[in-house]
């Protein structure tokens, strides 16, 4: 029983060694000198490790402007893998600083965790996609069909609702891992298949011939995916918001990594000039120094840049903008003026 | 058969070969395969099923398949990708480990097998104080050589650890702690002493009763909460920390059988002899209750190493989690299959090294007691 006790007291001193009064997060951040994010163990587009181990993904650029934003350097972060069960624990019990990990916002998590949703990264939703020699050209139309499912947390569900409310009949058939679902779909054990539509693209280059399938126009469920912090610490929580709406207003003003020192040094354009911090407000508010959103788009990039190397047309998974474009291109993504 | 008179003396004629359908090949093939008429069409079928199943396969490791490159783009054969396998080798031997570092954990690693190496020649003299140092003092050497932050070695904290090397840590960590609790257990499970044996039984029901993948998860998701906020411990050490009870309660049961199946008459001879309780154990009744039992030793020392695999489930990546976010790097979705055979051939590698040395161990120790 020696070696019991020993074990419990060593584990007992190292928790006393470890442990760390608190703070507000940006100033336990700016002190530690690097944000602690937590991503997806990986997910296609979104989270992944590359050939040299390093983290890429629309996600893992999201951690990485906030880290631009708050230390200056893009490269000041440290990933924590987390799996979809133990996301949420991670961010309550401090072990990371923002979740960035294709987390839904709902009102469930919003509310009841002890979380605040910092924004919308992506908009996501589940879809469909089937094979192109089936000749279906709406999800309206699949009365019936065998479905194969991507098991996700609400896929099922989203899944048996869409076809209830359209009195429907459909034989589900579940798969865990993207591997098999796409062998499954391949075989032909299943008409349909059905997933978050940025997840239908990852299956989609997997087949084994990708011309052949399309993705459906009807999105089923709504899929907001945004970072997420801890309720109540509201200077952090806006840091993180407006790192996100810094990337978007990039966009919207036309700034990108390559022209940025351009346009900070010759733009006459105002919303230009308050976004690099040249005039208005500039970082005061946020507690952060006033290049703020110049570090974001020097190091990380606009949201356009971001997606269509992640996800979009310059990525293997070739996502339109659809519903992630911004506002006056039709989409949903809109940052509040920088003012 | 002329035989003329004068010749008296017998001689032998030289040995018929025997028929040519009961010796060699031939013979084999008829005692062992084609003997009856139902052995013959299970054969054939046999047989069949393997052209089936082998050529294939075959075409698809070998034949069709790609091995120098740097991209997809590179794999044309049709066959497996192992391009992907190699050009990820890094990550899953190493995990995120950063890459000029890496030859502290080669290494280590190293130094581990020259230090092993001479304990299993035969006639080397210092084996009790290299066994002594194994034990005690390499795995602080090995755990400051992999962390780094003294004598100028940067830092490399436990996140960063991952693939194969992660797989050896934590299996190696539980097999060389949980022997030892297990034994302690199994000893006090039949104790004479009460609170003792109350304790030992608990331990062990209460561990064995639970499915290691709820331990943890208990340790990653509910640990937290209830420590203050802003404490965390260490993911890798709560995994190490949950691995090692677990697989000490097993083997605790383990060892208990090797214990029943001493006579009691070993017991009695050992307190003939005045030894105390601790002598007669150490020097009368384990050796021969853990020689007794080296099959089932064995057997939860490869389901602990197999069973390491599921610390993916918090989000370390021992060599099958590097492996599983390989797979959803874009540059390669669509090479599970390449992955997983990878993973299986090494967890196969070890764990029939480990069958392999525990039968050598048995022949070796066998004292021709035969129960």
């Amino acid at each position: 029983m020696k070696t019991f006790r020993a074990l419990a007291a060593s584990a007992v001193l190292l928790m006393l060694s470890i442990g760390v009064a608190q703070a507000g997060t940006l100033d336990t951040v700016k002190q530690r000198g690097h944000v602690q994010c937590g991503v997806n163990t990986g997910l296609p587009g979104f989270s992944y490790p590359d050939d040299r181990g390093k983290w890429n993904g629309l996600d893992v650029d999201v951690c990485r402007a906030i880290a631009a934003a708050v230390l200056g350097d893009a490269g000041k972060v440290k990933f924590t893998p987390l799996t979809a069960k133990e996301r949420f624990t991670a961010l309550q019990s401090g072990e990371i600083d923002v979740l960035s990990r294709n987390t839904t916002w709902t009102t469930t998590r919003d509310t009841s965790l002890g979380l605040n949703f910092a924004g919308v990264s992506y908009y996501d939703g589940q879809g469909f996609m089937v094979k192109k020699s089936l000749g279906v050209n709406s999800a309206r139309v699949l009365g019936g069909a065998t479905v194969c499912i991507q098991a996700g947390t609400t896929t099922e569900l989203n899944l048996a609702d869409y076809f209830r409310t359209n009195n429907m009949k459909y034989t589900p058939i579940t798969y865990d891992k993207a591997a098999e679902t796409v062998a499954g779909f391949d075989a032909g054990r299943c008409d349909v298949l059905t997933s978050d539509q940025s997840q239908l693209y990852a299956l989609r280059i997997q087949l084994k011939d990708p011309g052949g399938a399309i993705v459906l126009p009807e999105v089923i469920s709504k899929e907001p995916l945004g970072p997420v912090v801890r309720q109540g610490d509201d200077p952090w929580f806006n840091v993180v918001k407006w790192s996100l709406y810094a990337m978007l207003e990039a966009e919207d003003v036309g700034v990108n990594s390559g022209n940025v020192d351009d346009m900070k040094a010759t733009s006459k354009n105002p919303g230009v000039r308050r976004l690099l911090g040249l005039e208005g407000i500039g970082g005061k508010g946020l507690g952060l120094p006033n290049e703020w959103a110049y570090n974001i788009v020097k190091m990380v990039g606009n949201y356009a840049e971001a997606f269509d190397r992640n996800v979009g047309m310059g990525s293997k998974l070739k996502i339109a903008r659809g519903q992630n474009a911004l506002w006056r291109d039709g989409g949903l993504q809109y940052a509040p003026p920088f003012r | 058969m002329a035989r003329s008179k004068d010749q008296q003396t017998f001689q032998r004629l030289a040995d018929q070969p025997p028929p040519v359908m009961v010796v060699g090949m031939l013979g084999w093939l008829r005692a062992n395969l084609f003997s009856s008429l139902s052995n013959t069409v299970l054969t054939i079928v046999a047989i069949y099923l393997l052209y089936l199943a082998i050529p294939p396969v075959i075409h698809w490791a070998f034949i069709a398949a790609d091995w120098v490159g740097a991209s997809r783009e590179d794999c044309t054969g049709g066959g497996a990708c192992w391009v992907f396998v190699l050009a990820r080798l890094d990550q899953f031997i190493y995990g995120f480990y950063p890459e000029p570092q890496q030859w502290r954990v080669n290494l280590a690693f190293g130094l581990l097998i020259v230090l092993i190496v001479p304990l299993f020649i035969r006639s080397f003299p210092y084996k009790a104080w290299l066994g002594f140092f194994l034990l005690f003092a390499y795995p602080f050497i090995a755990f400051e050589m992999f962390t780094g932050g003294i004598l100028g070695l940067p830092l490399v904290t436990t996140d960063q650890w991952g693939g194969l090397m992660l797989t050896l840590i934590i299996s190696s960590v539980g097999m060389v702690a949980s022997l030892p609790i297990g034994i302690l257990l199994a000893l006090g499970r039949r104790s004479e002493m009460p609170i003792v044996r109350a304790f030992s039984v608990a331990f062990i029901e209460l561990w064995r009763g639970v499915p290691l993948i709820t331990v943890l998860f208990m340790s990653s998701v509910m640990l937290p909460l209830f420590l203050p906020e802003g404490v965390t411990f260490d993911k890798l050490l709560r995994a190490l920390i949950g691995i090692t009870l677990f697989e000490s309660a097993y083997m605790a049961e383990v060892v208990r059988g090797g214990l029943q199946a001493i006579p009691g008459g070993q017991y009695e001879a050992a307190k003939a002899l005045g030894l105390n309780f601790w002598k007669s154990m150490s020097l009368i009744v384990l050796p021969q209750a853990l020689k007794l039992v080296i099959p089932g030793i064995v057997n939860t020392l490869i389901a602990l190493f197999k069973d390491t695999t599921l610390v993916i489930i918090i989000g370390l990546f021992d060599i099958l989690g590097a492996v599983e976010a390989a797979i959803k790097d874009p540059s390669w979705l669509g090479y599970a299959v390449e992955g997983y055979v990878f993973a299986a051939l090494i967890f196969w590698i070890f764990c029939y090294g480990m069958s392999r040395y525990s039968q050598a161990l048995e022949r070796k120790l066998n004292t021709g007691h035969n129960r």
